[in-house]
């Protein structure tokens, strides 16, 4: 299962690093990061492979949000899926 | 990897256009809990309905945690209760018993307290009827919804004119918390049997024994995606409507498949409708005033009312494997923000409502009227609406609330999802008693010849 971790704010110094230390922890592995500024807002988005994780995802996605929460920016922990099915027939 | 705007727009929709599921909701049929005594079915129909609905609401927020996407209502409907009440006994038992089951598997509603009288009363329908102002008022989260109508049968005007009485008695039972039994109270020409939202919701007898709908919601994101196209022609917003209605629609297939698959049951079917809430954003009224009305109920409403339904649908129907329930626009007045306002402002009357209820989803939906509002004039309010339905082969509903004690241009207040709205002017002037009293039953329309 593979999961679409978005961080969406100001663009500050380390939000990438501190967004894979959390992925480290929890041993997400991060397949892809596509990162970019978007009306002035900062735009990371990463795949993540959670198979491995050494965590429930529950926990990875509160980590994640309370990370986000610290720095002011929303992050949000989501299911590839509905990204597919959403946009691809 | 998925491109990274696709990613933006659906985070945008959930975050700024009140983009969700609006429910999941459980269909279990209760025809194996009749029997010769009641308090024995009470307890099949509680125990069966907190055996199979028992991961209902944890299931729903799983889901919701793991996608991302708000999940609003996880709900039940059961067999139309009059059924079982056909076995004798005291209806208002099954209520209680149905209260029960709701309080301990944490569904916010049970729908089903209903019965089906089209054609006519049979043994337990007319009890059921004449117990559900003291059902709703005894109860929390307990639906209630009567079939009065059909295209193929015509309309039962006995059970017009019963629940004209029964709708007041149920605002008089519940006048202490601004009439709210009535809004958990809906009439219906052409009910469906596999609709997941409430207060209509029942589980038809043509349905499996355990089932799972899935309604979405998105008033929001359509009215968000047609503000793009300021200058467009009705034929690219219709475009950009079945685009929008698809995507809402995909996401609702999505959750309804892996719900079925988490609870394992049945997958049935999902709503595709348009249901707003009194958030600010997430209005019915707002979409059409975005397609170019100055304000929603002037005239050009049933026109932008009518595309926009046909839309929703066009676009949804490709989206999922199963399409049913309601799918269409509803336009419940206190439950949208720009409906409040367009009736607090007065250019929204009940006789536009009742015109734009000929192109869209449902019907009379959420109307507050004023506490004088005779009987014979609440079951003229039905017949018409019912008439509306069988003669254009689609479901009609109405849903009025009687404020006891107050007059129109007041406001009544329910909280959360049920809103809050101005009570809205009925003609009284003139009594169709006469009428209503004759009662026998309208036939049904001829199919063909169609003018």
């Amino acid at each position: 299962m593979k999961t679409v971790v978005s961080v969406i704010g100001m663009d500050a110094v380390g939000i990438i690093s501190e967004v894979s230390a959390v992925c480290a922890e929890c041993n997400a592995n991060i397949v892809d990061i596509t990162q970019s500024v978007l009306q002035d807002m900062f735009v990371m988005v990463m795949l993540t492979e959670i198979e491995e994780l050494n965590c429930s995802f529950s926990e990875f996605s509160d980590k994640m949000k309370a990370l986000g929460k610290d720095r002011g920016l929303d992050i949000r922990v989501m299911h590839e899926d509905i990204f597919n099915s959403m946009h691809r027939i | 990897m998925i491109n990274l705007n696709d990613i933006m727009e659906t985070i945008n929709m959930i975050s700024e256009e009140n983009l969700d599921i609006r429910t999941i909701t459980m269909g279990i049929s209760l025809l194996d809990c009749a029997g010769p005594d009641i308090k024995s079915s009470c307890e099949r129909v509680y125990d069966k309905i907190t055996r199979k609905a028992e991961h209902l609401v944890k299931t729903g927020e799983d889901i919701e945690r793991e996608y991302g996407i708000p999940i609003i209502n996880k709900r039940i409907s059961v067999t139309p209760i009059a059924l079982l009440a056909a076995a004798g006994g005291d209806p208002l038992l099954y209520a209680k018993a149905l209260q029960r089951a709701a309080d301990s598997t944490g569904v916010n509603f049970i729908g089903g307290y209903s019965a089906l009288v089209h054609k006519g009363f049979s043994a337990g329908d007319e009890a059921l009827i004449r117990s559900i102002p003291e059902a709703l008022a005894i109860t929390e989260n307990i639906c209630s919804s009567v079939n009065i109508g059909s295209t193929k049968s015509g309309i039962n005007m006995d059970a017009v004119k019963l629940m004209g009485e029964t709708v007041r008695q149920t605002a008089e039972r519940t006048a202490d918390r601004d009439c709210i039994g009535c809004a958990k109270l809906v009439v219906f020409c052409n009910a469906v049997e596999d609709n997941p939202f409430m207060a209509g919701a029942f589980h038809g007898i043509g349905e499996p024994d355990c089932v799972v709908h899935v309604g979405v919601s998105g008033p929001g994101v359509v009215q968000a995606a047609l503000k793009k196209c300021p200058d467009g022609d009705l034929g690219r917003l219709a475009e950009i409507i079945k685009r929008t209605a698809f995507k809402i629609t995909r996401m609702g297939q999505l959750v309804g498949t892996e719900a079925s698959k988490r609870l394992g049951v049945q997958f049935g079917i999902v709503d595709l409708s348009l249901a707003p809430t009194p958030a600010v954003g997430d209005s019915v009224a707002h979409i059409l005033e975005e397609m170019g009305l100055e304000t929603c109920g002037i005239h050009g409403t049933t026109a932008a009312l009518a595309l926009l339904n046909d839309a929703v649908k066009k676009g949804g129907v490709m989206a999922s494997s199963s399409v049913g329930g309601l799918s269409g626009a509803f336009i419940p007045v206190t439950e949208d923000a720009g409906m409040i306002d367009a009736a607090r402002s007065g250019d929204l009357l009940l006789e536009k409502l009742e015109a734009m209820t000929a192109v869209c989803s449902v019907g009379l939906d959420m109307i507050a009227v004023p506490g004088e509002t005779p009987a014979e004039v609440i079951s003229a309010i039905i017949a018409d609406e019912a008439a509306i339905g069988m003669v254009n082969t689609k479901t009609t509903a109405v849903r009025v609330i009687p404020a006891i004690g107050k007059k129109a241009g007041e406001e009544l207040q329910f909280g959360g999802l049920l809103g809050s709205g101005p009570i809205m002017k009925v003609n009284l002037t003139k009594s169709p008693k006469r009428f209503i009293d004759r009662a026998g039953r309208i036939p049904a329309p001829l199919q063909s010849l169609k003018n």
